[in-house]
């Protein structure tokens, strides 16, 4: 099997795995970072999204293999020394979330968008939201938590 | 409720459990790792209906990795019984419904694609799905009826035999000759076809489960997506596999959404359970999202024809509904209630019609089976009351809130036709509130912008109730149904003061762990932080019936209520005693047992102690411990209602709706956390927009399911909706302890006709007159041009 080398959530990792093994895979069984999940089987859902060298991707969307020598970053490596990210911060400041399944996806997909483009209107970030599905917010404090986390009134 | 200060009912607090959710650390059913594990894939029907001629396991079996394959006839042999049914329907004469078998493997005959045939058990999900691959089955396909109006048409298959037509019940509720005689005196009668789309409830989280034995103590656990884990327990144990429940432990751990899709007791977890015994290993499955489109329970399906008999003035005299419901091809759980008792007995509405009957067919489809989904039967009764109220007024010449307002229900207690009991509410409150918040006043100069642009503006109005806080357990009993739907609750306070609470119902996502914390803190008067709320776990909580229904808050947080209520009561016994006073001179206020008329009082916390450190305790006469259980049975069924206003702008050559505005005011009762009742009703809004618009689960004519992933099933996205508009007026529910009548549905349910309504209301300067849900661009762009071709005409 080959061997690939990658950090994962600022740790580096080495391991063995066949070459069909998915990006998602390879992060939810061989090292257990459940946090990343599975909501489908056509990449339309984006629960899988993480960061591959600082953009998000749909980890379901990419093997294993070609995250070799590339920094990942799960929804478990996002905060800081305990300190929530700004993203995660306006989610739970704004209810942002209820069953939790859709949004380590959400989280990431949304930190991304406001690198890309700090002031979104509210038509951006539903735009942009387009790849992530939620069906128990109807999207409202979801969309609410972005604009609030890019305006940084998120404490 | 016992204390005075009101801080933490009614305050929007932060949940609790998004630290887990957030930081990836929640723990859902496919999270969970056992030692040994073995890992199950399903083989599934490619066909709707077909004969099993053969099937040739043996290449399979022989495949690396494999512990064992499974088919029907071991499921057989070992007197696995069927999944159950948990309401029984009777027919018009008395008679019981047609309940079918329901084997958790099929041996003989598949009834829709994706019904059960194999298992294969292997060491890795990758060599299972590759052994699967090798099974060998030989099928005699035979016709299929995948739709109500195949079903019921002269010489369709039969789904089974032993129900001709396919009819599993035909039902009625109602006065027919008050109908007939209303309907005999009426200046005009209204008549409306309606179908309610057939959905796919999609809980983001795949359904999984996962089967453990333990040989040492013979003790089954099944950990699963369940929204109602002791029921699960219940029925796979009593009813499958005959294990009593002390030997059966039921998980439902974090579960990702449920919407009533996993209410219901699946073959899958019987499988799993009963093979992990077998094998003498764990045994997980986890659904991919194609599985979970062709497994799940889908929701609604049901082909309504109503008529409504009013008089000159618009008084509403008699309303006659025939609903032909779709099971699928087995008798879910809860499906034969949805219908009738979730349904037929809804078709009041909010209006005083004095004469209501309604009849409905069950039919057999050779489809996945069709249960609860958001707001299940509810949605389908507003449906058809709401539109029929809208061509009431236009074929009238009145205007469609006026014709409401007219035939409003305002005083109470209401006693329905149709066998409810409404205790409080105010339609003309959050009417107002509606109206109020939705603009109504300056519509027209919206009109005006839309049509500057090319674009038909409309607006659709709902004013709807459902009945939740499911259920009083002797009138569901005498309905048919085969549980008791109370709810328990255990609450057990630490010596040092902090509180556990154990609760029947389980949260996928409404936060219960934020919202009863809240309950709890305030009812005992400490801090908000000592208090945890736990669920999901058969072997921790004493007993629950779960969550579904609307009913945590209502019924299960009446349990909680209750429980407290015996924590305070003992509470003053204790400090009667330390505070050598008379047990009836005890107040309790403010988190302080009180001496009435002194400043002699004890802490909660220090009660807590005494209890659990009895030197000086009235050890005679009250045990030590402070840890106290309740049941509640709610007396009524509880009875949200508002007002939802949507507006729409069409697209005249597209066809495309684009949503404008969406506006719900809603009475849910006394509210304890409006952030999540808030959130609750966007989420069901979001549902029933996508149901009036976008969600279609469609089959072939051969059965074949054409909308079986996400690029061909339409899931609501982002940029579908605006930002929605809600607020509520409250009517304290009259029969429980908290006033809350619940929240979790009202969304779902109130939404649709509005939708429906706008668009139509768009679309009638063209002489639209009637769209079928959902209303894609396409269907709105036919319907555009079938109007405009029978005009020129
Ligand atoms: S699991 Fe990757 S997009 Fe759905
Ligand atoms: S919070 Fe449940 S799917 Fe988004």
């Amino acid at each position: 099997m080959p061997a690939i080398s990658l950090k994962v959530n600022q740790r580096a990792v080495t391991a063995e795995v066949e070459p069909r093994t998915l990006l998602v895979e390879f992060l939810r069984e061989h090292l257990s970072l459940t946090g990343v999940h599975v909501g489908c089987d056509t990449s339309q859902c984006g629960a899988c999204t993480v960061f591959v060298d600082g953009v998000s991707v749909k980890s379901c969307t990419m093997l294993a293999m070609e995250a070799d020598g590339a920094e990942v970053t799960t929804i478990e490596g996002l905060a800081q020394g305990g300190k929530l990210h700004p993203m995660q911060q306006a989610f739970h400041e704004h209810h942002g979330l209820q069953c939790g399944f859709c949004t380590p996806g959400m989280v990431i997909s949304s930190a991304d968008l406001l690198k890309r483009n700090p002031r979104p209107t509210e038509g951006q970030v539903r735009e942009w939201l387009e790849g992530n599905i939620c069906r128990c917010t109807g999207y409202h404090n979801i969309v609410k938590a972005v604009l609030a986390c890019a305006e940084g009134s998120a404490k | 409720m016992t204390t005075e200060s009101k801080s933490l009912i009614g305050a929007p607090i932060a949940r609790k459990e998004d630290r887990r959710f957030l930081t990836g650390t929640g723990r859902y059913t496919d999270d969970l790792n056992r030692l040994h594990q073995t890992h199950a894939v399903f083989l599934r029907s490619p066909h709707a209906h077909a004969k099993i001629v053969s099937i040739n396991t043996s290449a399979a079996a022989a495949a690396p990795g494999v512990v064992a394959v499974y088919t029907g006839a071991d499921i057989a042999a070992d007197k696995v019984g069927g999944i159950p049914c948990g309401w029984l329907v009777k027919n018009k004469d008395g008679s019981n419904m047609v309940e079918p078998p329901h084997p958790a493997l099929v041996a003989d005959v598949v009834r829709h694609v994706g019904d059960q045939v194999a298992v294969v058990i292997a060491e890795t999900k990758a060599q299972a799905k590759a052994a699967l691959n090798l099974i060998e089955v030989e099928y005699d396909v035979l016709p299929a009826a995948a739709t109500v109006r195949d079903a019921v048409a002269e010489g369709a298959p039969l789904v089974w035999e032993q129900a001709p037509g396919n009819t599993c019940f035909d039902w009625h509720l109602g006065d027919l000759a008050a109908v007939e005689a209303a309907f005999a005196k009426a200046h005009k009668i209204v008549e409306i076809e309606v179908t309610n789309n057939r959905l796919i409830p999609n809980a983001m989280e795949p359904r999984a489960a996962i089967g453990e034995y333990d040989a040492a103590g013979d003790m089954l656990t099944l950990y699963t997506t369940s929204q109602n884990p002791h029921l699960i327990r219940l029925l796979l144990g009593a009813f499958v596999l005959g294990v009593p429940e002390h030997k059966l432990r039921v998980v439902a751990p974090d579960v990702g959404g449920g919407f009533g899709s996993k209410i219901f007791h699946y073959a899958e977890e019987a499988v799993v359970v009963w093979a992990a015994r077998k094998i003498g290993r764990p045994v997980k499955w986890t659904a991919e999202r194609s599985e979970s489109f062709m497994s799940d329970a889908h929701g609604r399906d049901t082909v309504m024809t109503a008529k409504l008999a009013v008089d000159r003035e618009g008084n509403f005299l008699g309303f006659r509904v025939h609903n032909t419901a779709n099971m699928g091809a087995y008798l879910s759980t809860f499906a034969t209630a949805v219908p009738t008792y979730l349904s037929g007995t809804l078709m009041a509405g909010v209006y005083k019609t004095p004469a209501v009957y309604v009849e409905v067919r069950a039919v057999f489809t050779h489809t996945v089976p069709v249960d609860a989904y958001r707001g299940a039967g509810r949605p389908e009764a507003t449906y058809v009351i709401e539109r029929i109220v809208d061509k009431a007024a236009r074929e009238l010449g009145m205007d469609r809130l006026e014709i409401r307002k007219k035939n409003f229900i305002r005083t109470f207690p209401y006693k329905t036709p149709v066998a409810l009991e409404y205790d409080t509410g105010d339609y003309d409150a959050t009417l107002a509130m509606a109206l109020e918040k939705a603009d109504v006043k300056n519509y027209p100069s919206r009109v005006e912008a839309s049509k500057k642009r090319g674009k038909l503006r409309g607006i659709g109005y709902s004013t709807y109730l459902e009945a939740c806080g499911i259920a009083p357990s002797a009138l569901v009993g005498a309905l048919g149904a085969r549980a008791g739907l109370y709810e328990a609750a255990n609450v057990r306070v630490h010596p040092t003061g902090s509180v556990s609470v154990f609760t029947g119902t389980h949260s996928h996502g409404q936060g219960h762990e934020t919202t009863f914390a809240q309950l709890v803190a305030q009812q005992l008067g400490i801090p908000f932080d000592k208090v945890e709320v736990v669920h999901g776990d058969s072997d921790k909580i004493p007993f629950g019936m779960g969550t579904y229904g609307s009913r945590s808050l209502s019924v299960g947080g009446s349990a909680i209520v209750k429980a407290v209520d015996k924590i305070i009561a003992k509470g003053k016994k204790i400090a009667a005693h330390l505070l050598e006073a008379g047990e009836a001179d005890i107040e309790f206020k403010d988190g302080k047992f009180v001496v009435a008329g002194t400043d002699k009082s004890k802490a909660f916390g220090e009660i807590a102690f005494a209890a659990y450190v009895p030197h000086n305790y009235p050890i005679d006469t009250v045990e030590p411990g402070l840890d106290e259980s309740a049941f509640y049975d709610p007396k009524n069924f509880t009875y949200p209602a508002g007002t939802h206003v949507v507006e729409v702008e069409v697209d005249p050559d597209t066809g495309v709706v684009t949503v404008e505005s969406v506006v719900a005011a809603d009475d849910v009762g006394v509210i304890i956390n409006p952030m999540i009742v808030d959130g609750q009703m966007h989420g069901g809004l979001a549902q029933g927009i996508g149901q009036a618009l976008f969600e279609e689960c469609v089959y072939d004519e051969s059965g074949q399911l054409l909308t079986g992933s996400y690029m061909t099933y339409s899931m609501p996205r982002a940029a579908d909706f605006p930002m929605f508009k809600v607020g509520n007026h409250v009517t304290a529910c009259t029969h429980n302890p908290i006033g809350a009548k619940g929240v979790g549905e009202v969304g779902a349910i109130g939404v649709p006709p509005a939708t429906i309504n706008a668009v139509l209301d768009a679309l009638a300067p063209l002489g639209v007159t009637d769209i079928q849900m959902p209303a894609t661009p396409e269907k709105v762009w036919r319907a555009i041009v079938a109007a405009k071709g029978s005009k020129a005409q």
